[in-house]
């Protein structure tokens, strides 16, 4: 009875999200597009590396594949077929990625993303200047925002289906075992590296996709454009404020970011990246697992 | 061939250098500090404004820039990191945080600087007369470079394996449980070692300015490559870090030269891929 109550609320919302652009302003639809987005790219951020504890600093990465991928065959296939190309290109990346690194320390992991989007976009930039001879390229793809965004929350949506189901198998608790401790996990029987390889292959396809998805909305893509750091600094900050552990962690985190981002960096374009910076080393002292596990804890503290 | 081995050392000098600085405050301190390259950015704009501000060259400039990072860094072992050391339960915990904190430490600098400097590329010109080293002509400027880089790497392994603040700092990187025991105080050993290793990013800068262009966003670059080395060299030991610089300093050079200088970073990760497919825990690293 709850749990019909429940999907049904969840239908109604979404209903209401899906027509939101026939009631909002063009702005507000933009607006909503861009919130949709960076949700996605927390959520699916956070299916990996909320229960692994793996930093991944990798999402603008494969973000740019994806876009990337939809500037250079949008002229030559069909649409849905360069969404699976780029969506293939992102998951052998990432199954490269994840094949040297995973089964070692989490540092190693760190080290290899943290360069990781710097090294795709170099090498892209080297590639186009020396063997295409076309650096900069144009998207004409008849979307509007509206299209866009009801892609991303259709997207939106397989990934928040995807981060509960396996929140909710055997693989999640598999997950937070090895969380927990990595050894333990791999003396129970756990196949470690083959589970994390899997959950970090769903999420880097998840996040080239919105990459991909996303692309039309530039019209104008250098790898300058698509390869911004800043896009893995949000999604990480979103991801860590909500509470990468819950499965409506980066959704909380996210929403109210966003907004803020928005408002920043119109008012202060200059000084963004500072107080970025500072908030997230705010957030990492005192809400080092985010806000909902913070609200839980005042509960907690609360009733007893 | 010649020439391009002797820049390739040159530049490897450097990297080495700032290398054994990310080692030391990984390896002694525990904490993997992604902010490491824009120190040496700071650095690096730091001695362009001595030099063509108030014209003071930039050997004269290490004097004031060096002991300046070695400050802001104990300021902030003191202000930032050792919260984090205190709360945390175990080693993975404060390595999870620690990233965390420097990553947002990271763009903090690098906003600061884009602020004061722009975007654009920087360079000035030092010392830039041509010299005879083996018969190849090298710069003046990357020659000084190369023998300050070599004075401070001595300098540190000097203090490291011949005083007993060298000793004490190891024992501490050994058995940070132990040390104690001996009376050592791990807290300040750990914020020495921190600060050391943001006085080698401060003097890995000053070197770095006097023979390349540079730009506030390229300290992600320099921390990468300082990482690889690390690793390359095996975690913690020093002479992994200066024959791992080294190293990757002439495969650079070797891959602009011969290759197509835009490969450089794809370079530098083929290397870094190859050792953890083979030997993940360094040329000197023990394993484990």
């Amino acid at each position: 009875m709850k749990q019909t109550v429940f999907i049904l609320l969840g239908l109604a919302v979404l209903a209401l999200l899906a027509a939101a652009p026939y009631l909002l302003s063009d702005y507000g639809t933009a607006l909503l597009l861009g919130m949709t987005g960076y949700i996605t790219l927390a959520t699916a951020w956070a299916m990996f590396s909320g229960p692994t504890r793996y930093v991944s600093l990798a999402t603008v990465a494969f973000f740019g594949i994806g876009a990337y991928t939809v500037a250079v065959l949008s002229e030559v296939l069909p649409y849905p077929l360069v969404l699976l190309v780029a969506a293939l290109i992102g998951l052998t990346v990432a199954i490269i990625v994840g094949l040297s690194t995973l089964r070692l320390a989490g540092v190693y992991f760190v080290i290899f993303t943290f360069g990781l989007a710097e090294l795709v976009r170099q090498t892209v930039t080297w590639w186009e200047v020396n063997v295409t001879e076309t650096l900069g390229r144009y998207i004409f793809l008849p979307f509007e925002g509206r299209h866009i965004y009801w892609q991303l929350l259709a997207l939106l949506v397989v990934t928040l289906l995807i981060s509960w189901w396996i929140g909710r198998s055997r693989y999640g608790l598999a997950l937070k075992a090895i969380g927990d401790d990595e050894t333990v996990a791999e003396h129970a029987g756990i196949n470690v590296p083959g589970l994390k390889l899997a959950l970090f292959a769903i999420s880097a396809t998840i996040i080239t996709l919105v990459g991909a998805i996303q692309a039309p909305r530039w019209t104008y893509i250098e790898p300058s454009i698509v390869f911004n750091p800043t896009v893995s600094f949000l999604t990480l900050i979103m991801a860590l404020l909500g509470g990468p552990s819950k499965l409506w962690g980066p959704m909380v985190g996210a929403i109210p970011l966003f907004l803020l981002f928005e408002w920043l960096s119109a008012n202060f374009p200059d000084h963004f990246s500072i107080l970025l910076g500072a908030l997230f080393i705010m957030i990492v002292f005192f809400m080092p697992k985010g806000i909902l596990a913070k609200l839980e804890d005042l509960r907690a503290g609360g009733a007893s | 061939m010649i020439e391009n081995l002797v820049n390739g050392l040159v530049l490897g000098g450097t990297y080495a250098l700032v290398a054994m600085g990310l080692t030391i405050q990984y390896g002694i301190a525990r904490i993997m500090n992604l902010a490491f390259g824009d120190l040496i950015i700071a650095a690096c704009f730091g001695t362009f404004v001595l030099y063509s501000g108030f014209a003071l060259s930039p050997v004269l400039a290490l004097f004031l820039i060096v002991p300046l990072g070695f400050a802001f860094n104990y300021f902030i072992y003191q202000i930032v990191m050792r919260p984090l050391v205190a709360r945390a339960p175990n080693s993975e915990a404060l390595e999870v945080d620690s990233i965390l904190v420097t990553f947002g430490l990271l763009f903090v600098i690098q906003g600061i600087l884009l602020v004061i400097f722009g975007g654009a590329y920087t360079s000035y010109s030092y010392l830039n007369t041509p010299v005879n080293v083996l018969g190849t002509i090298v710069a003046a400027n990357r020659l000084v470079a190369f023998v300050l880089a070599l004075i401070f790497g001595a300098g540190i392994l000097f203090v490291l394996f011949r005083t007993r603040w060298g000793t004490t700092l190891r024992a501490v990187a050994l058995a940070p449980e132990s040390a104690p025991l001996y009376g050592i105080d791990v807290n300040a050993s750990a914020r020495l070692a921190f600060a050391i290793g943001g006085a080698l990013a401060a003097s890995g800068g000053v070197v770095v300015s006097m023979y390349q262009t540079f730009t506030a966003t390229a300290g992600v670059v320099f921390t990468m490559k300082a990482l690889i080395v690390v690793i390359l060299g095996g975690k913690g030991s020093l002479t992994g870090a200066l024959v791992a610089g080294l190293l990757l300093g002439v495969v650079e050079t070797m891959v602009a030269a011969y290759i197509d200088p835009g490969l450089t970073l794809a370079a530098t990760y083929t290397v870094f891929l190859l050792l953890l497919l083979v030997r993940p825990s360094g040329m000197f690293g023990k394993a484990g």
